[in-house]
């Protein structure tokens, strides 16, 4: 049996807004392994960003969660008070943001800021230590530590976005969570540091969940791949799996929606409709108003996310289009 | 698509300097070269993809080609059905008809919108300011426009805001605004980078349609080559300020000859776990093109430079066979 840093089971999270209930994660089901890195790829507002910051608890006043375990190492943080669940942030669990600059206070040194995060949580290190340490950090996400001295500000963003990296890695974290940390960034830098993240992800053999809307990103970075939609967690396998043989009908549409720079130039197909308003989701599967395979069952009952073969999950009355 | 022969848009030396750090008492010595002698020829009925790293002027050269801008140097000719003009020298009456040929779909259809003109008022807004058409002539265009860019019945979207339609949908009152007053040549800069997957691939097909359909010429402005690919005939390569290659899509993706365009190509992830790219040879982050040295603005970055690149111009634009034009010494 394969360790397992993360397990997140039925994890429900609603916000309350003026016009009710927005239904932003239900009953999503996940595990990461030890040294394992998965990626969740979905489009804006399926829930992969509300995903993370559940599993760090780091909700916004109108958020709550209503159901679910996020067992880290075992442990369950959701009854954790505050105070407890502080011990496991940035200690057992951390993460990258997608906006560097505003994860990184302008009027600290990037050194400072590191040390910070250090002395919170390891105590019971010296300060030579952490001196050699912070230059550590550096060098395994490729900076100079001749920059540690320097402010946010003076950094390119790719090196910011390197920096944060150093910072998330600082009080070896048993899992790490990216969110889009390279969005922002051109190819170039990006194809750069996606390289070094995957690097270190495996020299570590640390687990990583890897978030991002850009399928090709994912293909790169990731172990296994989850695909949200709409609040739920519609397909799960292997990124072989998920790029070669989907069978969920949303993940077939989306990987023929993607153009590519490779291969031969096809016609992309247009999945029709938009995703649904989480206001008011559509009964049953909260894809079917889109699906071409349809029927009456999946506008009455929400289907199982379950494990069709060896470990390939999809929540789908008809898998792979079959009747 | 068919190629027609004919050049729609010649851009000749065109060059756009911004001053940096000068006040209302001051003048500065110092300035970006946001665009600097760039020369291109777009045909009637093509499709050109403007492709490039953030800060390499392909958004000031789509502002150059819609006169929001003014040029400090160099023309541009627009082909109109009365004859040939320079678009950087078009003022008063001219411009304004200009425009009329001329349009442009931004990036963000969130902004780009009045939150207080219903649809209608939107799409019509081009009519109302060229003085085209009576108000019913307006609304049958307007009720027409709509159906042609999907959103049908036009009369349920006719008078909703802006704020009552999602992304997409914006997206498309920006394309049908545009192509309202049947324009010649469209600018579009980054007209789907904003939408999910699922929802840009229509607005992508949408627009490829209506160019074949009503024979519009797009400049499609991209940082994304996967996207240009699909949308384009042509690509041009941009990088601080210059265009470093050009020459027809497939040509380009395949034989892509400039150092830099080699590296943006493998540093383009490809949506299949079991493809292997090749490395990239260049290092770092564009820089911005302050005063630049009279000698190629690829050269720090360049895994090819040498001495003869250090003590010379920037290279020339040349066809080196199959209209494929690089501006490289070493190729």
């Amino acid at each position: 049996m394969v360790e397992n840093v993360l397990e997140v089971k039925d994890l429900t999270m609603h916000y309350t807004t003026r016009k009710g209930p927005v239904f932003a994660v239900d009953d999503v089901n996940f595990h990461v392994a030890r040294g394992e890195s998965v990626g969740l790829v979905g489009e804006s507002g399926c829930g992969k960003t509300s995903i993370a910051i559940s599993l760090l608890k780091l909700l916004p006043d109108n958020a709550d969660i209503k159901k679910g375990q996020i067992l880290l190492n075992g442990t369950d943080l959701i009854p954790l008070a505050e105070a407890e669940v502080r011990k496991y942030r940035w200690r057992r669990i951390s993460m990258v943001f997608q906006a560097a600059m505003n994860a990184m206070n302008p009027v600290y040194t990037v050194e400072e800021q590191i040390l910070e995060a250090m002395q919170q949580h390891l105590p019971d290190m010296s300060d030579a230590e952490m001196d050699e340490k912070v230059d550590a950090l550096f060098r395994l996400v490729g900076l100079d530590p001749s920059f540690k001295d320097q402010y946010p500000h003076q950094y390119s963003g790719g090196m910011r976005q390197r920096a944060v990296i150093a910072m998330a890695l600082s009080c070896d974290p048993d899992i790490i969570l990216a969110d889009e940390p390279t969005t922002a960034l051109d190819v170039i830098v990006q194809d750069a540091l996606l390289k070094r993240i995957r690097k270190i992800q495996g020299e570590l053999n640390m687990a990583m969940i890897y978030i991002s809307h850009d399928i090709a990103v994912i293909a790169e970075v990731s172990d296994r791949v989850g695909v949200m939609y709409a609040g739920r967690m519609a397909e799960m396998a292997s990124t072989e799996a998920i790029f070669h043989y989907p069978i969920h009908p949303y993940t077939m549409g989306l990987m023929s929606a993607f153009p590519s720079i490779v291969g031969e130039k096809t016609a992309l197909v247009t999945l029709p409709g938009e995703p649904p308003d989480l206001l008011n989701p559509p009964p049953g599967c909260r894809f079917n108003p889109r699906c071409p395979y349809a029927t009456d069952i999946c506008k009455e009952e929400t289907p199982p996310f379950k494990d069709h073969e060896n470990g390939h999950f999809a929540a789908c009355w008809h898998p792979g289009g079959e009747k | 698509m068919t190629v027609q022969e004919d050049v729609l848009v010649n851009i000749e030396h065109l060059s756009k300097l911004f001053p940096v750090g000068a006040g209302v008492f001051s003048r500065s010595d110092t300035y970006v070269h946001a665009v600097s002698d760039l020369n291109l020829k777009i045909m009637s009925g093509e499709s050109v993809g403007l492709v490039g790293e953030s800060g390499c002027g392909k958004t000031t050269t789509g502002k150059l080609l819609t006169r929001l801008l003014d040029p400090t140097e160099g023309k541009i000719e627009l082909n109109t059905y009365e004859g040939v003009v320079d678009i950087a020298s078009l003022r008063g009456k001219n411009l304004k008809k200009f425009r009329q040929m001329v349009q442009m779909i931004f990036q963000d259809p969130y902004e780009s919108m009045n939150p207080r003109l219903t649809i209608y008022d939107t799409i019509a807004e081009p009519m109302d300011v060229q003085g085209i058409g009576s108000i019913t002539d307006r609304e049958e265009r307007v009720a027409e426009l709509l159906e042609t860019v999907g959103l049908a019945p036009a009369a349920s979207f006719m008078f909703r805001y802006p704020h009552e339609l999602s992304g997409g949908q914006r997206q498309r009152v920006a394309i049908a605004r545009a192509l309202v007053i049947a324009p010649i040549f469209v600018v579009a800069d980054e007209p789907t980078s904003m939408l999910d997957v699922s929802v840009r691939t229509g607005v992508m097909n949408l627009m490829r349609e209506l160019a074949d359909r009503l024979s519009v010429t797009y400049l499609y402005i991209t940082h994304d080559l996967a996207v240009a690919r699909y949308m384009c005939d042509r690509i041009a390569v941009m990088y601080l300020g210059k265009i470093v290659e050009w020459a027809e899509t497939e040509e380009l993706l395949h034989h892509p000859q400039h150092p830099y365009t080699r590296a943006l190509l493998s540093a383009v992830p490809v949506p299949d776990p079991t493809f292997e790219r090749e490395p990239v040879e260049i290092k770092g982050g564009i820089s911005k093109p302050v005063n630049p040295l009279p000698l190629c603005r690829f050269y720090e970055r360049c895994p090819r430079a040498d001495d003869f690149c250090k003590n010379n111009d920037h290279p020339p634009l040349e066809d080196k066979g199959a209209a494929h034009f690089v501006a490289c010494y070493k190729v």
